[in-house]
């Protein structure tokens, strides 16, 4: 019968359906009313390295959204007389060049940094996921043209798309999003295409097929589904990426653009060499919030892959 | 407007697969047809073109090619239907059962939820509440026990014969006229078999829908069919009324499926299984396709492909020597 069928059957099957499979050590009939995402969640909730990244996450969340009041101070006033003052009572990660106060334009950066990782992401994986299934799912040579325009995004190197973009249209944060975005998307429609490749096969989908459902209806309603747990650890590491990519175009100054800051132009303020040997106050507070930001993040999505895809744990 | 011809009628379909090693003809010149309300049993060993005939009612034959005849369905041609009308026709006017519901359900799916899908496929105007109610009663319907709780569960919780039940309720859900049923007591155990039989002729009274089964199995076909098409090498070598096929075979394929079969109404000493093996469609032999293992094959069949031919009422077969073999197995059987 069908439970002696060999495991091999349900290999290439989505994470969620091998969870089920596989199921809790504990469970037994008892678990019946339990649903695959019950159980990621569970899974998730045992790898303490993830929720410590999750965790640090939703703090830095809450900085972002109360920034006012924590911050204390604007981070936007300039104070000429009090320019690149080390940390004090009054300034508690000393000033600037234009003598603003490093540690409010540390908490408000984070609400900058935070919004282009995740819209990038976001946007990145929306694009990545229709293309990925559409070209899954379709075959043929429109398989081909979108998977090979997606190897093409991936060979270009995305800083000088931004730095034409920026050119032409003038350095601004919806810029800085879509250009993340255009080079973190393929990564996204490769794994949905090879997701929908694998459903497109399975009988339950002939199934469907044959009751009347049109493509659209299997791609809302069995690949998107099937390929979830995937996009969201996708989606999570490429808020990372983001996060990364946005530090390096601001500090290269293509991104966001002073008096508004982020984390990477406040690296830019670091760019001399006596800065950096000299007043480490300026660039080690940003620095250490971008690193501890895409570890967490990383943490967060290597936990969400193991929760989702059991199979997958332990390779990276 | 409805035609006086029955409601699926096959005629000369031939479909090929192309292959590096050259063209498959996995169905060649069958034709069949079934009435409303009727249940059609298609018998034949692997490779035969049974299922690729039943896929190709839907147009679920994807590499394959139809290369000639036609299907139609309630007097019109399935094939040059517009993409949206064929997905009006599939599942609510023919729906299909499938050989093995471990993979005919989506199982990160609710078994409720996909019947609800499955009825708003075709009535978008339908309620949530609506559709649940009937989804719910659709699962009692098929004798599944405490159906308001297996709602909420997913495939990996019901046995093999409760998910094939649950592929009923979804087949029947739309109330369709035609049933395709690939195999659908295959995967099954043998004492599950026997009661998803009966559901299928409950589900087949209850929603009066012709019923085209797909299988290899005798004891089905003789269980629920009124009649019976007998498929080899893609063409139907037999076809008629199940007692009359089973009782008067005129084709000594028939002839030797039914013996190698054990049989418990009668004292049998020994099996007779068919020699040989099905011929290669790559290259199918010359005249009759089942010469290389006919006892009875002549000259004639070596190079002469027979016709069906009536030999009976409602009753055809394709063998030159259909008419000698009435005697014959008389002899045999006795």
């Amino acid at each position: 019968m069908s439970d002696l069928r060999p495991s091999l059957d349900a290999a290439d099957v989505t994470a969620a359906q091998e969870a089920v499979a596989a199921g809790p050590g504990t469970g037994g009939p008892s678990s019946s009313r339990r649903s695959p995402r019950a159980m990621a969640a569970r899974r998730f909730r045992r790898n303490k390295v993830a929720v410590g990244g999750a965790i640090f996450l939703l703090v830095l969340l809450v900085v972002a959204l109360l920034a006012p009041l924590i911050a204390g101070q604007s981070p936007y006033s300039v104070d000429l007389g009090a320019i690149r003052q080390p940390p004090s009572a009054e300034h508690w990660l000393g000033t600037d060049a234009s003598g603003r106060d490093v540690f409010a334009r540390l908490v408000y950066a984070a609400r900058v940094s935070l919004m282009v990782g995740v819209f990038a992401a976001l946007l990145a994986v929306l694009v990545g996921t229709l293309v990925g299934a559409v070209a899954g799912l379709f075959g043929g040579w429109l398989d081909t043209a979108l998977m090979r325009t997606a190897d093409m995004m991936l060979s270009f190197p995305n800083i000088v798309v931004v730095i034409v973009l920026a050119g032409l249209l003038g350095p601004s944060i919806p810029i800085l999003v879509i250009a993340i975005a255009a080079s973190e998307w393929p990564t996204a429609a490769r794994m949905v295409r090879g997701v929908t490749l694998a459903v497109r096969e399975r009988e339950y989908l002939h199934a469907a097929r044959v009751a009347g459902a049109s493509r659209g209806w299997l791609l809302r309603k069995h690949i998107v589904p099937a390929a979830m747990g995937q996009i969201v650890v996708v989606g999570t590491l490429a808020v990372a990426g983001a996060i990364l990519s946005e530090a390096v175009l601001s500090f290269l100054g293509l991104g966001v653009q002073p008096p508004q800051a982020s984390w990477g132009n406040m690296l830019n303020d670091a760019q001399s060499l006596t800065v950096i040997q000299s007043m480490p106050w300026l660039w080690l507070p940003p620095g250490l919030a971008i690193a501890a930001t895409v570890l967490s993040v990383n943490f967060v999505g290597d936990g969400l892959r193991d929760a989702v895809d059991p199979r997958q744990s332990g390779r990276s | 407007m409805e035609s006086t011809e029955p409601l699926l009628v096959i005629d000369d379909l031939a479909v090929e697969f192309r292959t590096d090693e050259g063209v498959v003809k996995a169905v060649d010149g069958a034709s069949f047809s079934v009435g409303r309300g009727e249940i059609v049993g298609v018998v034949g060993e692997s490779g035969s073109g049974k299922s690729v005939t039943a896929m190709s009612i839907l147009g679920l034959v994807k590499s394959g090619r139809r290369a000639g005849g036609t299907i139609r369905f309630r007097g019109r041609d399935l094939a040059t239907l517009p993409a949206k009308e064929l997905r009006a026709i599939r599942g609510a006017e023919i729906a299909m059962i499938f050989q093995d519901p471990m993979t005919a359900l989506n199982p990160v799916v609710t078994v409720g939820r996909q019947i609800v899908e499955a009825l708003k496929l075709h009535d978008k105007k339908l309620s949530k509440a609506a559709a649940r109610d009937r989804a719910i009663e659709l699962l009692a319907l098929v004798g599944m026990p405490d159906a308001a709780a297996r709602f909420k569960q997913y495939p990996h919780e019901f046995s093999g014969g409760m998910r094939q039940r649950a592929m009923i309720a979804m087949a029947i859900a739309n109330g369709p006229s035609l049933l395709i049923a690939d195999e659908p007591t295959t995967a099954l155990d043998v004492t599950i078999q026997a009661q998803v039989l009966d559901l299928l002729k409950v589900a087949q009274q209850e929603t009066q829908a012709a019923t085209l089964l797909i299988t290899h199995d005798l004891g089905v076909v003789a269980e629920l069919a009124d009649r019976v098409v007998v498929m080899y090498a893609g063409r139907v070598v037999e076809q008629g009324d199940v007692t009359t096929v089973f009782t008067e075979p005129r084709h000594p394929y028939t002839v030797g499926l039914l013996e190698s079969l054990p049989r418990l109404d009668r004292d049998v000493d020994e099996l007779h299984p068919i020699p040989g093996s099905p011929p290669s469609l790559l290259a199918p032999p010359p005249g009759c396709p089942f010469h290389p293992r006919c006892p009875l094959a002549r000259d004639r069949c070596r190079t002469e492909r027979p016709q069906p031919r009536v030999v009976g009422a409602g009753h055809q077969s394709a063998c030159h020597f259909a008419a000698e073999l009435a005697a014959v197995h008389t002899e045999v059987t006795r």
